[in-house]
């Protein structure tokens, strides 16, 4: 809690108030107490406030039930990860207070609930305890027959009261989370709330309140990246998906299964991974580019369409959240060890768009930005995200729709003839005529996989095959000498350069201002575009002693991760070094200054 | 909005302008609908069918731009390159996924796919069943010749027990699929089965099942002269055989009398085993896009996504 003054003892008087410029709240107890919905409130509600937020949290992967956290980070300044010591614990159960409490910073307040929990006396030196009856409290605000149902609503009475929280808004968010459902759940959340409002806090010496942040001017929004992205993709004009349930991707299939009728268009389960690519390749080719997605193992069941769409010059996104590997692996964990199948995926050269979107927002952009590549280069677009981008709420400025939505309705209209691989189209990119389309000639192209001519009839022709290739390969090179080149993060020069990609970018830009801080000489880049890379990276790595490439996946055989590999490859600069982790959680800022100072360190003795 | 479900203008959609009435425009001729010369052997089945395609198109007076032409991979799958008309060649097994992301969103198209059984049965068998059973608009001609032929001559899911193939030297030993029941216990709402050296039936097939108001299945035998020569003269009267057509009094809506004719021993029937009206994908799909729309009515798209996140602030 930065900027909060010490909590001195107040001997009988009010509770000290404390102005703070963020706070960073766990919620731990189990998968069904609603805990994602506290959180859910207290992000919606930063975002109401003009405030920076930034959650974190864990599901289990068993069906139904065991331990789970929510984490937010709440922030009147720039929030860039979801914080590595939590202010404050709130755990319904023992063994969320004895498992979490290791997060708490020393001096951290424990909130528990005394009906659960017993609170254990070598602890309390440490962290202020604050036990409060929470399930007996809420069945006694609430009473019926709802048991302790409701406890996070209470819970988060507790919290609006620690932290001066806006009440009138708060209610207002209550009442739109339960609008259309029995008005008696609506009156029940509110009660308890209130209860949880109004009780004593007791023995608190401290409670908190925000200052108030700058005013950004506009309104934000509240979302998960999942969110983000499938509306991103109805903002680009994308009308029609095909998916296959995995975690956890199956969120954005479910929402775009819902929202996309609202357009005219439509969303399809499918029997598998490959017939969900199949099929929206097949409503690509007939004249809208379409868009379909996965984790993990649906992913390398994609692959030989992707080839397909490569081959044919076939427009298609393709969203792979990424979750800990290989095969099943760990369904609910992050790990960035995508890279490799999204740049190179396929037998053959098969050339393709990788994207990496860094944060919520990020996710909204890329997709419009994955649409427009996709049909401008007539090629298929890979936006790599991950569990945790996926999953993680964050607040950002409101997008102006009206201007963003665009329409990319297919244009039927007749043509006097047409080579739909003609080699000398400029650039070599290919456009597509949707099926529906007269072409005067008479003479109609064939889409296919095998090796083609210029109207995409099979050939076995040595000459085609090089000419062809190329083409595929051409395009992207135009592509890539387009791409902005990435701002670094800090000064151009120095000693170490952190490279990241994807959603470690929060706190990766945390490490440097920490580092900076304490004096040492730390920068970082962020590369949005993988495949192809943007143009000027090599300047940029020329102006630093170390250029450590920070991934959440393994160093691989020859002590590179896989981005690390990709730009030793390209740019053959042995300061080029991994620095990866394979724990299937976030990075820690405290994390990343710590191995930088080994890795340097390593690096030196090398030298 | 456009390539939409809908085929109603109100609902915004913007499909390919009308097509000018047929009298405006002559009916294509072999040689229009003609492209590339087939690569396959000469006297293979698949000849055949190639060419009741094209009377399909002369008769119905279908234009190039109407139709789409799907396969997978497989000697018979070579189909789109040989059609004159907007075409896909796609991978092993998936060619009805990929013809069912062009039907659900394009009602304007007529969507034929061609195959075989390797493709059908084998490697694609599991989009064969859910096709079916989701009646996505479509007409399927496998061209089943109980061989894998592109390959050269392994056992593929339709050979009979005994079979000699280059995978099974001494004789196929796994129980072969047939066809017919599968579609009809998939749940198809139009199965039907001719033979190449009947035109005058594969025709009349064909247009049964181009009419078909869901995904029409037709099982052609067609013969590969160079793996599997004779495979089906027990069900050509030029060769000695028997060519039985359906009874006149079977009813085509039942579908356990369809599975009852499908079990005969070969040479077995031809004609319409199963032809059954139900509602097809397509217009589910396009009646929960209307009741959607519906909520929407004179919202431009921005103000609809609007709505949503009005409810994230």
């Amino acid at each position: 809690m930065n900027d909060s003054s010490v909590a001195t003892p107040h001997a009988g008087g009010a509770p000290k108030i404390s102005k703070i410029s963020e706070a960073v709240i766990r919620i731990a107890g189990n998968s069904q107490d609603g805990i994602q919905a506290i959180g859910g409130f207290l992000a919606r509600l930063a975002g109401r406030s003009e405030q920076e937020v930034m959650t974190f949290m864990t599901i289990p992967s068993t069906i139904s039930g065991g331990p789970s956290i929510f984490q937010v980070r709440i922030g009147s300044g720039e929030v860039l990860s979801s914080g590595d010591e939590a202010d404050v614990l709130l755990a319904f159960y023992q063994h969320s207070y004895e498992g979490h409490i290791g997060s708490l910073r020393k001096g951290g307040i424990v909130l528990f609930d005394s009906d659960h929990v017993e609170a254990k006396p070598e602890w309390e030196k440490d962290y202020h305890h604050i036990g409060i009856p929470i399930s007996g409290l809420t069945v006694e605000a609430i009473g019926g027959t709802a048991r302790d149902k409701g406890k996070n609503i209470y819970a988060l009475g507790l919290i609006a009261k620690m932290f001066d929280l806006d009440v009138p808004k708060l209610e207002k968010l209550i009442a739109e989370r339960f609008t259309g459902k029995d008005p008696s759940i609506v009156k029940n959340a509110m009660t308890a709330f209130h209860a949880g409002y109004s009780h004593s806090l007791g023995g608190v010496l401290e409670t908190f309140k925000f200052v108030d942040s700058k005013n950004k001017g506009g309104h934000q929004v509240v979302m998960n990246g999942n969110e983000a992205l499938a509306y991103g993709l109805i903002a680009a004009g994308v009308r029609f998906g095909a998916g296959y349930p995995i975690t956890p991707w199956s969120d954005i299939m479910e929402l775009l299964r819902r929202e996309l009728p609202k357009y005219g268009g439509t969303f399809m389960q499918t029997e598998d991974e490959i017939a969900a690519i199949s099929m929206a390749i097949g409503a690509s080719y007939a004249g809208r580019v379409a868009v379909t997605g996965s984790s993990g193992p649906g992913i390398s069941l994609k692959t030989e369409a992707l080839g397909w769409a490569v081959m044919a010059e076939m427009p298609l996104v393709i969203i792979d959240v990424q979750r800990g590997g290989p095969s099943t692996g760990m369904p609910t964990n992050i790990e960035q060890s995508d890279l490799n199948i999204a740049c190179f995926g396929s037998h053959g050269d098969a050339p393709r768009v990788v994207i990496a979107p860094a944060d919520v927002e990020d996710c909204f952009y890329s997709a419009i930005e994955a649409v427009n590549i996709a049909r401008k280069y007539s090629v298929p677009v890979i936006l790599l995200t991950d569990q945790g981008i996926a999953t993680r709420i964050e607040a950002f400025r409101e997008p102006e729709l009206e201007k963003i939505c665009q329409d990319i309705s297919p244009d039927f209209k007749p043509v006097a003839e047409h080579k739909p691989y003609d080699l000398s189209a400029p650039d070599g990119i290919t456009h597509h005529l949707p099926p529906g389309t007269r072409i005067g000639s008479g003479k109609y192209p064939v889409v296919t996989g095998l090796e083609h001519d210029e109207m995409g009839h099979p050939t076995g022709s040595p000459k085609l095959h090089m000419q062809m290739t190329a083409k595929r390969r051409k395009k992207l090179q135009a592509l890539a000498a387009t791409l902005p080149t990435p701002k670094i993060y800090g000064p151009s020069e120095g000693n170490v350069l952190l490279v990241g990609w994807g959603s470690t970018q929060g706190p990766i830009k945390e490490a440097v201002d920490r580092a900076r801080a304490a004096g040492d000489s730390v920068s970082s880049l962020h590369i949005k575009h993988l495949n192809p890379l943007p143009p000027g990276l090599e300047n940029i790595f020329s102006g630093f002693n170390h250029v450590l490439v920070v991934e959440m996946n393994d160093e691989g055989l020859y002590g590179f991760g896989q981005l690390g590999g990709l730009l030793r490859a390209r740019y053959c600069d042995p300061k080029i070094r991994g620095l990866n982790k394979t724990d299937g959680l976030t990075f820690k800022v405290k994390e990343i200054l710590e191995r930088v100072k080994t890795n340097v360190a390593a690096g030196l003795r090398k030298q | 909005m456009s390539q939409t479900l809908t085929e109603s203008p109100k609902a915004g959609v913007n499909l390919p302008p009308t097509v000018p009435a047929p009298e405006e425009r002559k009916g294509l001729t072999k040689k229009e609908i003609a492209a590339d010369h087939p690569t396959w052997c000469p006297g293979c089945g698949d000849f055949s069918v190639l060419a009741l395609y094209f009377k399909l198109i002369e008769k119905r007076k279908l234009w190039h731009e109407k139709i789409t032409t799907v396969a997978g991979i497989g000697c018979s799958s070579r189909f789109p390159y040989f059609v004159q008309a907007h075409g896909a060649h796609f991978i092993h097994g998936r060619a009805l996924p990929f013809a069912s992301g062009i039907s659900l969103s394009r009602p304007d198209l007529h969507v034929f796919v061609f195959g075989g059984d390797g493709d059908a049965f084998s490697i694609g068998g599991n989009h064969f069943n859910h096709t079916a059973r989701k009646n996505i608009k479509m007409t399927y001609v496998v061209m089943d010749n109980w061989v894998y032929g592109l390959t050269k001559k392994q056992t593929s899911p339709t050979s009979p027990l005994g079979f000699k193939s280059k995978t099974d030297q001494w004789g196929a030993v796994d129980y072969p699929i047939n066809p017919m029941k599968q579609a009809i216990a998939a749940g198809a709402t139009f199965v039907a089965r001719t033979t190449h050296s009947n035109p005058n039936h594969v025709l009349q097939m064909m247009e049964a099942a181009m009419d078909h108001d869901g995904f029409s299945f037709i099982e052609c035998l067609s013969e590969c002269v160079e793996f599997y020569e004779g495979a089906f003269d027990a069900s050509n009267p030029r060769k000695g055989g028997v060519f039985n057509l359906v009874p006149a009094d079977h009813d085509v809506t039942d579908e356990m009398a369809a599975y009852k004719l499908a079990d005969e021993p070969f040479p077995g029937r031809f004609g319409i085993f199963l032809k059954k009206p139900k509602a097809t994908k397509n217009a589910k799909e396009a009646e929960i896009i209307r009741a959607a729309r519906e909520k929407v009515t004179g919202l431009k798209d921005w103000q609809i996504l609007q709505k949503n996140f009005d409810r994230m602030k």
